[in-house]
């Protein structure tokens, strides 16, 4: 898994552990954004606003796979500024798409 | 104000975050990232509590639980945002060997964390129920 000498630290180890975490945090809003949509029967409106909400949470399971196996390097490069964006619009897609079924 | 327009142009051309400065050691870009996904985490969690508010307490008063679920939603909406807005200008800062970026929104979140709470001691404790 890994090329070269591992870090001391285990830094990547870490940060990839970091993103599974986030990824997991990510899937409990989808799951209850599906609850959201059983519970107030099959609307129109509400049904796009879930199908949204999971296009948005694959989005950041994309992402998160993406950083993941690019860990596998003893020394990553940094975050690219899109992936970073990409996982903060998915966040804030789900929250606006909770929004929308509020109502 | 500058400073902030400056970050704000950083967002959307974002490979401009590159063009200054030296990488920095890929251990502190790291701890970066790992701070990043702290803050979306917290943005995540306060989204789910909003929903959670929605869904598991239908005892409340439309207008009083509606109110809770949009402070919370609100709250991670602005997390997630600032999120990437101090991951920007801390990797900016990393770069050119500044000092990080100071921050007054911890502060402000756990404020409103505590208002939220106190509303939900009070509601509960007094049995704020709807109709």
């Amino acid at each position: 898994m890994t090329t070269g000498e591992r870090d001391p630290g285990l830094q990547p180890e870490r940060t990839r552990l970091a993103w599974r975490r986030t990824t997991l945090a990510c899937t409990v809003v989808a799951v209850l954004a599906v609850r959201q949509a059983l519970r107030s029967g099959p609307a129109g409106a509400g049904m796009l606003a879930v199908a949204l909400s999971l296009l948005a949470w694959l989005g950041f399971l994309v992402v998160a796979h993406r950083r993941v196996t690019g860990m596998g390097t003893s020394r990553p490069a940094p975050l690219s500024p899109r992936h970073a964006l990409t996982s903060a619009a998915c966040t804030v897609a789900l929250a606006v798409f909770a929004v929308a079924t509020l109502f | 104000m500058s400073e902030f327009t400056r970050g704000l142009r950083l967002w959307f051309a974002p490979e401009r975050v590159r063009e200054e400065g030296d990488t920095p050691d890929y251990r502190f870009s790291l701890a970066n990232e790992r701070t990043f996904l702290a803050w979306i985490r917290t943005a995540l969690a306060l989204i789910g509590g909003g929903f959670a508010v929605d869904q598991f307490l239908p005892g409340l008063a439309w207008g009083i639980r509606a109110g809770l679920a949009l402070g919370l939603l609100a709250a991670g909406v602005l997390c997630a945002l600032r999120a990437v807005n101090h991951w920007v200008r801390c990797e900016r800062a990393m770069r050119r060997g500044e000092d990080l970026p100071v921050s007054r929104f911890p502060a402000l979140l756990s404020l409103v964390v505590a208002v939220v709470a106190l509303a939900m001691v009070v509601v509960v404790l007094f049995g704020w129920e709807g109709r």
